[in-house]
C-alpha cells in the first residue's frame, strides 16, 4: 500500500533535529524519527502508523560509525548493520554483537537498517536488544534539553516501547569491552532462512580456571520487552565447564544427563532459563515450546561461550 | 514538496516528490522503469531490489526523498543495448526463472554478493540471497546460474549449461 501522508524533514544537524522533535512535541503533533526505514517504512505501507512527519537523521554527520573508545566501544545509532559488520572494532572487542547482527535480515536489509534503529524499535523478537542487554551497554539520548545516558537495564520499557522520551533521540550506544576470559556466542531458532527469531539467546560467560565465574545470558522474544535469564545465570556462577562435551545427551536420555551418563549440572542451572519469562504465543510456537527453546538453546549458547 | 535529483542507469533526474512516495513507484511511475516490480507490503521479497550507491536495498522500504543525491541502478540498466549483462545472460542460461517476477530483485542481489564474493560458494550464494524469494524455481538454478554469472564476470569461459535444456529461438 501507499503510506498516508506526512511531511518530511532532513535536518542538517543533531540539535536542529532535536529543535524540530521538541517544537513538534509542543504543538502535539506525532512526528517520528526515520533511521534506515526498515521497520518504518513497512509499518507506514502497512498503515499500521500514521505520524505527521518523519524526521530523518539519515544523513546526520556524526552519528555513524564505530569507535574504539579505550575500555567501550562507541557503536553510533546511525551505523548500518552492514558498518557493524564491518567493522574490525566491533568483530574484536564487542563479537557479540557481530555474531547477532550477522543474523539480522538479509544483506539488502543490513544495508539501511541501524544498530540504533534496532534498539530504539524494541522488537522483542529483535536480535540486538538481547544482545545490548547481556553485555550492560549504555544508551545515550540526546534531546534540546541535553543528553542523558540509560542502562541498557532500563531501556526496554514494554512491547515496542523504551525509556526514550518524546523529543528524544537515540545518539549511540556504549558497549563495554570484556577481558579476554570472556566468551560469546549468539543462538538463533528461526523456521526458515530471513526470518525473525522464534527465540534468540545471547551469552557473555567469563571462565576463570575451568569454572564459569559469570554468565550474562539475553533472551530474544521471551516476553514483550527483551529479557535477562536471571535465574540461570546465578544457577551457572561457579559451575565447572569440563563435564560433558557440549554436544549434549544421546536422544533419548534424560534431561541433565551428560553423554557418559552422569548429571550435568551446566544443563541443570539452563534448565531453569525461561524461568519468570512470558513468551508470546503466535503462529510460529506456543509459550510452552519458546520455554523449551530457551532452555536448549540457552545450554548450546552457554557451552558455546564458554568452550 | 522535497525536490530532488537523483541519477537513474546513467541519467540525472530533477523530481518534486511527496514524501510519502517510494523510491520504487519513483522508478516505476514517474521514469517508467517498470523492469523493478514490486512483490509484497513488508520489505520481504526483495522483487524490487535495486543498487543504491553501489550497495543492494529493496526499493519500496526507501522513500525517494531518501534518494536524493544519489546513484540507482536498476535491472533496465545493467546490459548494454542488444547485449545482456553476464548475470542476466547467466539466468537466461541456466533457466533460473519460470515466472520472472523475483529475477530482476535476484540478479541484482546476486551482482551485489559478487562485490564481496567474486567466487560464492552455493552457501554463499543462498546467504547472499537470503532476502529475495522465488515461489516457482525451488531456487536450485537460481544458485547454478549465480555461480555460471560469478565466472563468467570474471573472465573465466562459461561452461556449458548444467540446467537442464535450453531452448533459444
Ligand atoms: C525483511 C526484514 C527482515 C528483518 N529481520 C530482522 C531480524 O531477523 N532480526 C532483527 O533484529 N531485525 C530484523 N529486521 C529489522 C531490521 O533490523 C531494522 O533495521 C531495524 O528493526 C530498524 O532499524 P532502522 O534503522 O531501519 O529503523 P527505522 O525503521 O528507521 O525506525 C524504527 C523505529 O525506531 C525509531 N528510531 C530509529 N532510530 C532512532 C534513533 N536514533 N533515535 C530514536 N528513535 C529511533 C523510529 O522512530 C521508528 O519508530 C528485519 C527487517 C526486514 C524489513
Ligand atoms: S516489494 Fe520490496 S521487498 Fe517486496
Ligand atoms: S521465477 Fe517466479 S517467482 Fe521466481
Amino acid at each position: 500500500m501507499i503510506p498516508a501522508t506526512f511531511d518530511y524533514i532532513r535536518p542538517a544537524s543533531l540539535d536542529e533535529a532535536c529543535h524540530v522533535l521538541r517544537d513538534a512535541g509542543d504543538s502535539g503533533d506525532d512526528v517520528k524519527v526515520l533511521a534506515g526505514g526498515q521497520s518504518l517504512l513497512p509499518l507506514l505501507r502497512l498503515r499500521l502508523a500514521y505520524p505527521s512527519a518523519l524526521v530523518d537523521l539519515g544523513r546526520l554527520p556524526g552519528l555513524r560509525g564505530v569507535e574504539d573508545r579505550g575500555d567501550h566501544v562507541f557503536i553510533g545509532a546511525l551505523t548500518t548493520h552492514d558498518e557493524v559488520l564491518r567493522s574490525p572494532v566491533v568483530r574484536e572487542h564487542v563479537p557479540l554483537v557481530a555474531m547477532a547482527t550477522a543474523t539480522v535480515a538479509d544483506p539488502a536489509v543490513r544495508h539501511r537498517g541501524t544498530f540504533g534503529g534496532s534498539l530504539a524499535h524494541a522488537d522483542p523478537a529483535g536480535d540486538l536488544p538481547a544482545v545490548a542487554l547481556a553485555l550492560d551497554c549504555v544508551f545515550i539520548a540526546r534531546s534540546a534539553e541535553g543528553e542523558r545516558e540509560i542502562p541498557a537495564a532500563e531501556f526496554f520499557t514494554d512491547y515496542l516501547e523504551t525509556a526514550l522520551r518524546p523529543g528524544e533521540v537515540l545518539i549511540g550506544v556504549r558497549a563495554p569491552k570484556l577481558g579476554a576470559d570472556w566468551g560469546f556466542h549468539y543462538e538463533k531458532f528461526t523456521r526458515t532462512a530471513q526470518a525473525w527469531a522464534i527465540v534468540g539467546v545471547a551469552a557473555a560467560v567469563r571462565s576463570e580456571g575451568g569454572d564459569i565465574a559469570e554468565a550474562r545470558i539475553g533472551l530474544t522474544n521471551m516476553g514483550p520487552t527483551p529479557l535477562r535469564a536471571q535465574v540461570a545465570e546465578e544457577a551457572l556462577r561457579g559451575l565447572g565447564v569440563a563435564h560433558g562435551n557440549g554436544g549434549g545427551p544421546a536422544p533419548g536420555s534424560a534431561p541433565g544427563s551428560a553423554p557418559d551418563g552422569a548429571r550435568d549440572p551446566v544443563r541443570d542451572a539452563c534448565g531453569q532459563a525461561a524461568e519468570g519469562a512470558s513468551p508470546p504465543s503466535d503462529l510460529h510456537a506456543r509459550p510452552d515450546y519458546r520455554a523449551h527453546l530457551a532452555r536448549v538453546l540457552t545450554y548450546r549458547a552457554v557451552r558455546a561461550a564458554s568452550a | 514538496m522535497p525536490r530532488i535529483t537523483v541519477t537513474v542507469d546513467g541519467i540525472t533526474y530533477e523530481e518534486e516528490v511527496e514524501p510519502r512516495l517510494l523510491l520504487v513507484h519513483l522508478l516505476r511511475d514517474r521514469l517508467g522503469k517498470t523492469g523493478t516490480p514490486v512483490g509484497c507490503d513488508t520489505g520481504n521479497c526483495g522483487a524490487c531490489t535495486v543498487m543504491l550507491d553501489g550497495k543492494s536495498v529493496k526499493s519500496c522500504s526507501v522513500l525517494a526523498a531518501q534518494a536524493d543525491e544519489c546513484d540507482v541502478v536498476t535491472i533496465e540498466g545493467l546490459g548494454r543495448a542488444g547485449e545482456l549483462h553476464p548475470m542476466q545472460q547467466a539466468f537466461h542460461a541456466e533457466h533460473a526463472l519460470q515466472c520472472g517476477y523475483c529475477t530482476p530483485g535476484m540478479i541484482m542481489a546476486a551482482i551485489d554478493l559478487l562485490r564481496d564474493t567474486p567466487d560464492p560458494s552455493d552457501e554463499a550464494i543462498r546467504e547472499g540471497l537470503e532476502g529475495n524469494l522465488c515461489r516457482c524455481t525451488g531456487y536450485s538454478n537460481i544458485v547454478r546460474a549465480v555461480r555460471r554469472g560469478a565466472r563468467e564476470m570474471s573472465g573465466e569461459t562459461p561452461a556449458p549449461a548444467t540446467g537442464g535444456e535450453v531452448r533459444t529461438s
